[in-house]
């Protein structure tokens, strides 16, 4: 008992629910799209990538400073974002699962094609610290300061998004549209911006996340597939529920964190499909989503 | 309907080329596949070696996917599983005609075992399975390292049938090919029966499919089956084709570059699915040559060609599904009711 | 169908006192009827009334909370849906069901599916066994489904294109070769005009006489279910509100309750 070590439980523990933190936030942006269009959005991983590098180039190669940078990047995304929910999304709308999904697939891989064609093959770049790095000490115990910090910008945004979606005018018929598009439109309800808007929201969240991520580690195409290891969340979490997302992300952070700590490095990668495929098997629609019931 | 096209039995109603003006082309093409290998030289052998197993590949996945509805990013994966396992076998002796069908049988089990949840799970959630069947493999290729190599990967001894070894693209070709229309057929059948009915009727509505006694499990574990059967054979011949395989080459890349095949040539379709591989083949050929050429104006551009490569499928698949959601079949369809009806318009 | 003398007096279909629900919403309450060999038996009532309900758990797709449903003298309430097709239960829905991606023909084929045998290994060979069965399987159809209900013009044309009412026809045509012994029609004339509903009573008739074939059918139109049944039973709010022969049950005061009001009721009753 006495030579089991508790602080490097507590250190992988503690990593492991901040960064899940984190893992929460790109979470959000999926269930969002899902809960707003139905559409489960492979190329989350690649609106991270793009608002990684949208912000280095507005910020390291035009060299502006940090907050317009930051705006500029998010703008840019967004602006993105709307141009694929009007060109892609829309025309596909009447369209079955299995097409939709394949275009969100082709999105991913054109995006992150094209973004090693503009920015370069494959170069790691450098980012700037965007979070302070003096780690925090409980105790024993030593958290990096980068992932607190994320944990903290990760949790004050999902609480925003939480707050607007309950209480703004536009929060709630966003959400009316997203659970009943005729009725809705019906009640006057623009569907279309409210859909619009929901991929918006979403390429928002997931640039702030890339923007974050790489800036811990190092700017490269590899922020791209970060994401898909994000999909073992959401299906955790229940596909339509942020609050599962949330649980989800902070359980499987821990996870990845202890598999890290305990298995080594190589295994983590992994952990997130391993997990995937062992709740698909036991409880597929997740923790807290809604099961669906088909009408005959 | 075409003029003196009787059918006088239904024997002959059923068989897959009932006219005679079909049976003819199909003697030609016949034909032309034969000699094709001695009239043209060694690049565009090995290019209809590649065409040949992309064929076989793509025929797999639409069976999984464009007839039976479940959705699968992982083809790939069960490539490598078909490859590494006649790898495995050939470095021990073993003929291609044993170890063909080991690594598709291989291959099918996983399959199995992937669609085992496919009851409980459909659609996205079956998708986002396959996706992370992808990920768990690739890891097990580079991990794996008695049986598989690891990173290194694998020396694939070449294809050999009692000391009769098929060691250059050429005699490849008189393998792969043969293979490719075998499995063409096979499929076709397949479709002439209740179990391809029961594929089919499992995309269109399952529920009326259950109420006539197809036991959904059943026959979507066997539609898995079969797909992943012929990746896996695919995946022993591109073994046997390259001689050395890495878990590099089996990656999520790939099995969206089957995807993008099937929707480029039509779901549902054998047809399709040979045009599309067609044209997906000549795709990255064309991409390279042109890379080539513009190499004189800005140099290194070549380096970038794996990312153009992603960025043409990704913009192929998207535009497929916008503009043309019933592939190059249909395409090729309206061409042949041109033909049909001129001078008089369609 | 059946050579056992003493299984002519068994009946064919029967469910006993079914309770079904779905979290709060009672859809049967305790429903008990018999389809009787050889008769056709409708299931009218107003909307929301638990038809298809009914149809439903019968079929296999709601297992019930409490009640049995016995087929020829088996219990298949726990069965699946598939394995009560295999025993000879046919049905076609409400919307029409058809596999928008095949020919009439094929969707027709796929009734007799339970009759062949082949399995991937055997149908990819073709040559054989599969071969063989696909053919007889042909013949037969195109003898006692394609001519019977006179569709040998539309045979090789895709489901997706054809008419309303011929697409109807080809889903009774599907559940037809399934050559089942008793074959469940939820609302078979919905939708069509007059023309197509008489085709449509005929062919039902003739599969009654000709096939021997025990019917029970949900239906709306009050004129087809008068003139062609021979027992009917009235549902509301998911029990059974009367049950007799057409002329009984018109001038039942709940039926006329249940479907016209109270003031018709106590015409009746008068």
């Amino acid at each position: 008992m006495n030579d089991f070590d508790w602080i490097a439980l507590a250190e992988f523990s503690a990593l492991g629910l901040l960064a899940g933190g984190l893992q929460a936030m790109i979470a959000l942006g999926f269930v969002l799209i899902y809960k707003g269009t139905g559409v489960i959005n492979f190329a989350m991983g690649e609106f991270m990538m793009l608002g990684a590098y949208f912000f280095y180039t507005a910020n390291v190669m035009w060299g502006m400073p940090m907050v317009v940078a930051l705006l500029l990047s998010l703008a840019a995304v967004a602006a993105c974002a709307a141009l694929i929910e009007r060109t892609i999304l829309r025309p596909l709308s009447g369209q079955p699962v299995i097409s939709v999904l394949m275009a969100t697939i082709g999105l991913a891989s054109a995006l992150a094609g094209g973004v090693d064609v503009v920015w370069g093959g494959g170069k790691n770049y450098e980012m700037p610290t965007l979070l302070s790095r003096t780690p925090l000490h409980i105790g024993e115990v030593m958290i990096p300061g980068q992932i607190l910090w994320s944990f903290v910008l990760a949790a004050l945004i999902i609480l925003a998004f939480t707050l607007y979606f309950r209480y703004s005018k536009t929060g709630i018929s966003m959400r009316a549209a997203a659970s009943d598009p005729v009725t809705a439109y019906v009640l006057g309800i623009d569907v279309r911006a409210t859909q619009r808007l929901t991929w918006m929201f979403a390429g928002v969240v997931g640039a702030v996340a890339g923007i974050i991520v790489a800036s811990i580690t190092s700017l490269s195409p590899a922020i791209g597939g970060t994401a898909l290891g994000v999909l073992a969340v959401i299906i955790l979490g229940g596909l339509d529920s942020i609050a599962g997302a949330i649980v989800a992300g902070l359980i499987v952070g821990l996870l990845e964190s202890l598999t890290a700590g305990y298995l080594g490095g190589k295994v983590r990668d992994i952990v997130p499909y391993v997990t995937v495929l062992l709740i698909l098997l036991i409880r597929p629609y997740g923790l807290f989503g809604t099961r669906q019931i088909e009408r005959l | 309907m075409r003029i003196g096209d009787f059918r006088e039995s239904y024997a002959h109603d059923e068989s897959i080329w009932p006219t005679p003006v079909q049976r003819g082309w199909l003697c030609v093409l016949a034909t032309a596949l034969l000699l094709f290998p001695f009239g043209v030289n060694g690049y565009f052998v090995s290019l209809a070696c590649m065409l040949g197993i992309h064929v076989i590949a793509a025929t797999g996945l639409n069976i999984m996917t464009g007839y039976t509805g479940l959705i699968s990013i992982g083809h790939a994966a069960f490539m490598g599983v078909g490859c590494y396992t006649a790898a495995y076998f050939a470095q021990r002796g073993m003929p291609f005609f044993l170890t063909l069908p080991l690594a598709g049988g291989m291959a099918a089990l996983l399959g199995l075992l992937v669609g085992l949840p496919s009851l409980r799970i459909k659609g996205l959630y079956l998708a986002v399975a396959t996706l992370a069947t992808q990920f768990i493999l690739v890891y097990v290729f580079r991990e794996w390292d008695s049986v598989t190599g690891g990173v290194r990967g694998v020396n694939v001894p070449s294809a050999s049938l009692f000391g009769f070894e098929l060691m250059n693209d050429q005699r490849m070709y008189f393998l792969i090919v043969p293979v490719a229309a075998l499995l063409l057929v096979a499929a076709r059948n397949l479709f002439r029966t209740r179990v391809g009915r029961a594929f089919i009727a499992i995309r269109d509505k399952d529920i009326s499919a259950e109420v006539l006694g197809i036991n959904l499990l059943r026959y979507k574990l066997a539609a898995f089956a079969v797909g992943s059967f012929y990746a896996g054979v695919a995946g022993a011949l591109l073994g046997y084709f390259y001689r050395a395989m890495t878990p590099e080459y089996f990656t999520l890349t790939l099995s969206i570059f089957y995807l993008a095949v099937i929707i480029v040539g039509g779901l549902g379709s054998l047809l399709g699915t040979i045009l599309g591989a067609v044209f997906m083949t000549l795709v990255p050929e064309l991409l390279r040559a042109g890379m080539s050429v513009a190499t004189r104006w800005s140099p290194g551009v070549t380096e970038i060609l794996n990312s153009v490569q992603q960025v043409v499928f990704g913009l192929l698949i998207i535009g497929f599904l916008v503009f043309e959601p019933h592939g190059l079949l249909e395409v090729w369809r309206r061409v042949r009711r041109f033909f049909h009806l001129w001078p008089f318009r369609a | 169908m059946s050579s056992d003398a003493t299984h002519s007096e068994k009946p064919l279909l029967e469910v006993a006192d079914l309770q079904l629900g779905f979290g709060g919403i009672r859809a049967l309450a305790g429903v008990s009827l018999t389809a009787r060999r050889g008769e056709i038996t409708a299931v009218i009532g107003p909307n929301g009334a638990g038809k298809t309900s009914l149809f439903n758990t019968i079929s296999g797709f709601y297992k019930p909370q409490h009640g049995c449903v016995t087929f020829e003298g088996t219990d298949v309430t726990r069965h699946s849906a598939h394995r009560r097709a295999a025993l000879g239960l046919a049905r076609t829905f409400q919307n029409v069901a058809l596999f928008r991606g095949m020919t009439v023909l094929d969707n027709i084929k796929l009734g007799g599916h339970t009759r062949l045998h082949s399995n991937p290994l055997s149908a990819m060979w073709y040559f054989g066994s599969a071969q063989r069965e696909e053919m007889a399987l042909r013949r037969q159809i195109e003898r006692d489904v394609i001519d019977f209900l006179e569709i040998d013009h539309i045979r090789h044309l895709p489901v997706a294109g054809l008419s309303y009412g011929l697409q109807k026809r080809v889903e009774l045509a599907r559940a037809l070769a399934m050559r089942p012994k008793v074959l469940m029609l939820d609302e078979p004339v919905a939708g069509m005009n007059r023309e197509e509903t008489e085709d449509m009573a005929r062919f039902i008739l003739d599969v009654q006489e000709e096939w021997g074939i025990t019917v029970l059918l949900i239906e709306h139109d009050m004129g087809l279910v008068m003139d062609i049944s021979n027992h009917v039973v009235v549902l509301n709010f998911g029990q059974v509100i009367g049950q007799g022969t057409p002329a009984q049950v018109r001038t039942n005061p709940e039926v006329v309750r249940a479907y016209l009001g109270e003031t018709a009721a106590r015409k009746v009753a008068a």
